[in-house]
């Protein structure tokens, strides 16, 4: 089974290089971004084949190690 | 007294800090393998700069789970001082030692430079050997060093007295203009609430020796020197 992670800076954070990538697609001719915020995704793959408890454990794996609540939110995706 | 210089696969100024205790400063001092789950009898542990784990996920995210962080923490809550420079300070962010964390740095490029760092509290045990608001001089070199805490933790860590260093001028004026990074408040450098956990960002061991630029940092060694010299009280 695999599940999906997104990860994102919150709202409140400053996010220097999405600025910066927001900046660039400007510059390349993209005048109507406004703003760019950039995030990690990760892909888990499981032995675990039952879709709740593989939620379980992997929204446990996002808040331990995938991200880190201070600066950062994530959303988790169970795939069949 | 007797120094504990821990080595993170990745770290590169552990043995910057280890010749500061013990060349520099002539105290004992000891590298610990990150493997290793015991603190050798030290009196006081340096998390030292670098890049744990190749700073892979995020600056300290692996290196919090490193074997030796359950003795760190340990030797923490029973009061032992403990130093985390730059890629330390990281690790201990990442482990809840200190509060808030690190964001890339607001201008996006790694900054290395010598900078000034006005001292805010000396009732800790790597600033008791400095004056109040004594400006030292000391190099930083990091790409994330932008410090971010949520608006509530700031104004707790502000009234509590935790932040320990912050960015200023060459007079100690703390202006937006000396601010390296984007850190919030131009913070360097906090405590945790017991004051015995320090975090900053410049590099006090390799600015320990005039020969090295600037012969600042040395007193925040000696400070730890100093407090456990005086009586740092470990309790049970």
């Amino acid at each position: 089974m695999k599940a999906r992670v997104y990860v994102t800076l919150k709202p409140s954070v400053f996010d220097p290089q999405g600025r910066v990538v927001a900046d660039a697609l400007v510059t390349l001719g993209y005048q109507d971004v406004q703003d760019v915020r950039q995030g990690k995704f990760f892909e888990v793959e499981l032995s675990d084949a039952d879709p709740a408890s593989a939620k379980a454990r992997v929204t446990e794996m996002a808040d331990k190690l995938l991200a880190n609540p201070v600066i950062e939110s994530y959303r988790v995706e169970v795939l069949q | 007294m007797k120094f504990a210089v821990v080595v993170f696969p990745g770290s590169n100024s552990d043995y910057d800090a280890f010749y500061a205790a013990s060349r520099v400063l002539g105290e004992q001092a000891e590298l610990v393998w990150h493997k290793d789950t015991d603190l050798k009898g030290a009196d006081a542990v340096i998390l030292p700069g670098g890049f744990a784990h190749g700073d892979y996920l995020r600056t300290g995210a692996i290196a919090r789970f490193s074997p030796i962080m359950g003795a760190v923490k340990t030797f923490a809550e029973r009061g032992g001082p403990v130093l985390g420079i730059c890629n330390g300070f990281q690790v201990l962010l990442e482990a809840g030692l200190l509060p808030g964390a690190m964001v890339r740095n607001d201008r996006i490029k790694f900054v290395s430079q010598l900078v000034p760092v006005r001292v805010e509290q000396t009732d800790t045990p790597f600033t008791a050997a400095c004056a109040a608001k004594q400006v030292l001089r000391m190099p930083i070199a990091h790409g994330e060093g932008n410090y971010y805490a949520p608006p509530d933790v700031l104004e707790q860590i502000e009234a509590n007295r935790q932040v320990i260093f912050r960015y200023t001028d060459a007079a100690g004026d703390a202006a937006a203009a000396s601010n390296p990074n984007g850190s919030l408040n131009n913070i360097a450098g906090i405590c945790n609430r017991e004051r015995n956990v320090v975090g900053l960002m410049p590099h006090p061991e390799r600015a320990a020796e005039p020969a090295l630029g600037s012969a600042d940092g040395r007193l925040v060694l000696e400070s730890a020197v100093r407090a456990v010299t005086d009586g740092v009280k470990l309790h049970a």
